[in-house]
């Protein structure tokens, strides 16, 4: 007996009990459904994450000012200055495992145009600090290191600060701003980067040489350097980054081997990658709980199955007597079977990615589809098919031809 | 056994059946239960054997021997020259396909599914092509008088009609046996003799046809008649048999003999 005519006896066995079809298929559906609908949600919060950590910079060490401590009371990191410009020149010069390295100081100022004004975050940073960031411009260019050893009055803006302070799609390069009391003139626009992870939006910002905001903005400290040091290690290198930049700053502050950091460097990629496992975790907790429902799936066609084999008992026992093989009943069982497990499957990955598209155009949740998950859960469900369709099968199989016609 | 199967018929060539020293033992719990103790028999070729006998006679039991859906508990079976009452499941399956055919009272034609479908079965499960299976079923069909009714499923056909479609499945596979299990037991007498005389048509192309019956006056259209009493064969009587002729309003089924069906 071919496998297209035993296909066709199991899809008319199947269509003749629609109802009773649909509903043993139900399972595999919500299951393959929910299956694919938590992997494409799981999937799409991971990219975000990723992406959202990406606008950060890659490969980003952010090394802090140590904490405080008089009379036994600690203050928090950054609470004292501790890191000297003469620490980020030997951070540049000395560790070979950092690419690049800029000061991030930071101050909130009033930006006022002609018509305009609009309080911000203006950071002082080095011509470096874009590429760090992996920030292109839209309009302008980026300061030079010439504006940086002048103390040039020269800034970027971020685009919310040009939507503010200009209105969208105005292109205000060339123009002058005053930041506090200084009048600075517009070198560039800093491309739109979005909002990060915990909602805070990066393009409210204006960026000016970080000499200009030691002198000018927020009066310097003299050999300290009240801010943070952005440093992009070499490609892949940041926990070897890391460890070099500690070394060297232990022994640059002359902390002995028992003493704590009076600094701290925060890794950014650890953090993404501890962040992604966290939504990895939550997705596979999802999926399992999908790959049970899947399995109760499988029961309920096992059960309808059984019932099957026992309501055509009769016919089984006729078509033994005309020949067919305990084989062939065997693969006609399982055959259909699978059949229903398959087109549960298929229609619950009909409906796993509706749900999914539903959720992305109407809620605007992030959501990825993968193929090999709608693969994976087809496949299972195929397995689930089997396995649940052998014992049926093989029962019906075994039947003696005999007893099989007498049965009423 | 190394004894020929010695009938009381004494056969010049091999018979196409030959049973000899037939046992069947049930065993329930402690009982066991002789439905066969020791049935000896031959069965020419084109032969139409009537198996007569009451409930629990052993009929039944030696019906599903000669039709190899039971194994005997020892005893020689060979149909055609072969020994089959060692085979496996599968190759038992295989000797129902290509030299049995089957015939029940209750038709046993699969529901929902049209006469042609059900006729071509037994091909499908010798996986014989569709187009020649096609061709096969309605020359079956129309060899018991149903060329009309090929697409028409049981429950659109009368009961003499289904039981035609059951005899044309039985003859699909060119079949060296037929086994009818109370074939007309759920027929009104008209449609009986029908079948009867479809039935000695068969054989007279050539076709063993075995019969079990519990009525005297269907059992007198077969040319030897066979009563099963306790286990044994009580009596085994040939003779003349009645021509099944259908009541003069009926037009005669068999239009057309096979072709390769040759004269017993």
């Amino acid at each position: 007996m071919n496998w297209f005519m035993t296909f066709r006896v199991a899809v008319r066995a199947i269509v003749r009990n629609g109802l009773r079809s649909f509903l043993t298929t139900l399972g595999i559906i919500i299951g393959v459904g929910a299956v694919i609908a938590m992997m494409a949600i799981g999937a799409g919060a991971k990219a975000r994450v990723e992406q959202a950590f990406a606008a950060m910079g890659t490969d980003l060490l952010i090394l802090l000012p140590g904490s405080s401590s008089s009379s036994g009371v600690r203050g928090g990191f950054g609470s004292q200055p501790t890191l000297t410009w003469d620490d980020l020149a030997a951070i540049r010069t000395e560790v070979p495992m950092v690419k690049n390295a800029s000061p991030q100081l930071r101050s909130n100022q009033p930006i006022v145009s002609e018509d305009q004004n609009w309080t911000t975050s203006v950071y002082g940073v080095a011509t470096e600090y874009f590429d760090i960031r992996s920030w292109p411009m839209s309009s302008g260019a980026i300061f030079t290191d010439a504006d940086i050893d002048s103390s040039a009055k020269v800034v970027v803006l971020g685009q919310t600060v040009v939507d503010k302070l200009y209105g969208p799609n105005a292109n205000p390069v060339g123009q002058m701003v005053r930041i506090g009391v200084n009048p600075f003139r517009i070198v560039g626009v800093a491309k739109r980067k979005g909002q990060s992870s915990s909602g805070t939006d990066y393009d409210d910002a204006a960026f000016i040489p970080f000499t200009t905001h030691a002198h000018k903005i927020q009066g310097g400290l003299g050999k300290y350097m009240n801010g943070q040091v952005y440093i992009q290690a070499q490609p892949g290198m940041t926990t070897r980054a890391q460890a070099d930049v500690t070394g060297l700053m232990r022994d640059r502050h002359k902390i002995p081997p028992s003493g704590d950091d009076d600094f701290s460097i925060r890794n950014l990629s650890e953090i993404a990658s501890s962040q992604a496992e966290s939504t990895d975790t939550i997705t596979t907790l999802l999926a399992c709980v999908a790959l049970v429902s899947l399995v109760v799936g499988g029961i309920g066609i096992m059960n309808i199955m059984l019932v099957s084999v026992t309501e055509r008992t009769r016919e089984i026992g006729v078509r033994m007597a005309l020949g067919a093989k305990p084989m062939n009943i065997l693969s006609q069982f399982l055959i259909e079977a699978l059949t229903l497990s398959i087109t549960g499957g298929l229609i619950g990955v009909a409906s796993g990615v509706g749900v999914a598209l539903l959720l992305t155009i109407k809620y605007q949740w992030p959501t990825l589809l993968q193929p090999e998950v709608i693969l994976v859960s087809v496949g299972f469900s195929a397995f689930v098919g089997v396995v649940f369709g052998l014992y049926p099968a093989w029962k019906a199989s075994q039947l003696d031809p005999i007893d099989a016609l007498r049965y009423e | 056994m190394s004894t020929e199967g010695a009938s009381d018929a004494a056969a010049p060539e091999h018979p196409l059946i030959e049973l000899s020293e037939i046992q069947k033992v049930y065993a329930s719990g402690d009982v066991s239960v002789h439905a066969l103790r020791g049935v000896t028999l031959g069965i020419e070729r084109g032969e139409f054997v009537a198996v007569m006998g009451s409930s629990g006679s052993g009929k039944s039991t030696l019906m599903n021997i000669l039709g190899c859906l039971d194994r005997p508990t020892s005893g020689v079976y060979k149909l055609d020259g072969a020994e089959v009452s060692r085979l496996t499941k599968a190759e038992l399956a295989e000797v129902r396909n290509k030299t049995l055919g089957f015939v029940f009272q209750n038709f046993n034609l699969l529901a929902r599914t049209s006469a042609q479908e059900n006729v071509e079965l037994p091909l499908v499960y010798a996986g014989v092509a569709g187009k020649e299976r096609r061709r096969r079923a309605v020359a079956a069909l129309t060899r018991v008088g149903l060329e009309k009714r090929m697409d028409h499923t049981p429950n659109q056909l009368s009961g003499g009609q289904q039981q035609r479609v059951a005899i044309a499945r039985a003859i699909v596979s060119q079949p060296k046996v037929i086994l009818a299990d109370e074939p007309t037991g759920n027929l009104d007498s008209r449609t009986s003799v029908e079948v009867m005389s479809i039935f000695q048509e068969l054989g007279r192309a050539g076709i063993t046809v075995v019969l079990v019956t519990h009525e005297p006056d269907i059992a007198e259209y077969a040319s030897r008649v066979i009563i099963v009493k306790d286990g044994y064969i009580q009596s085994d009587k040939r003779r003349e048999m009645k021509e099944a002729i259908v009541p003069p309003e009926f037009v005669p089924p068999v239009s057309a003999r096979s072709p390769t069906g040759g004269q017993a």
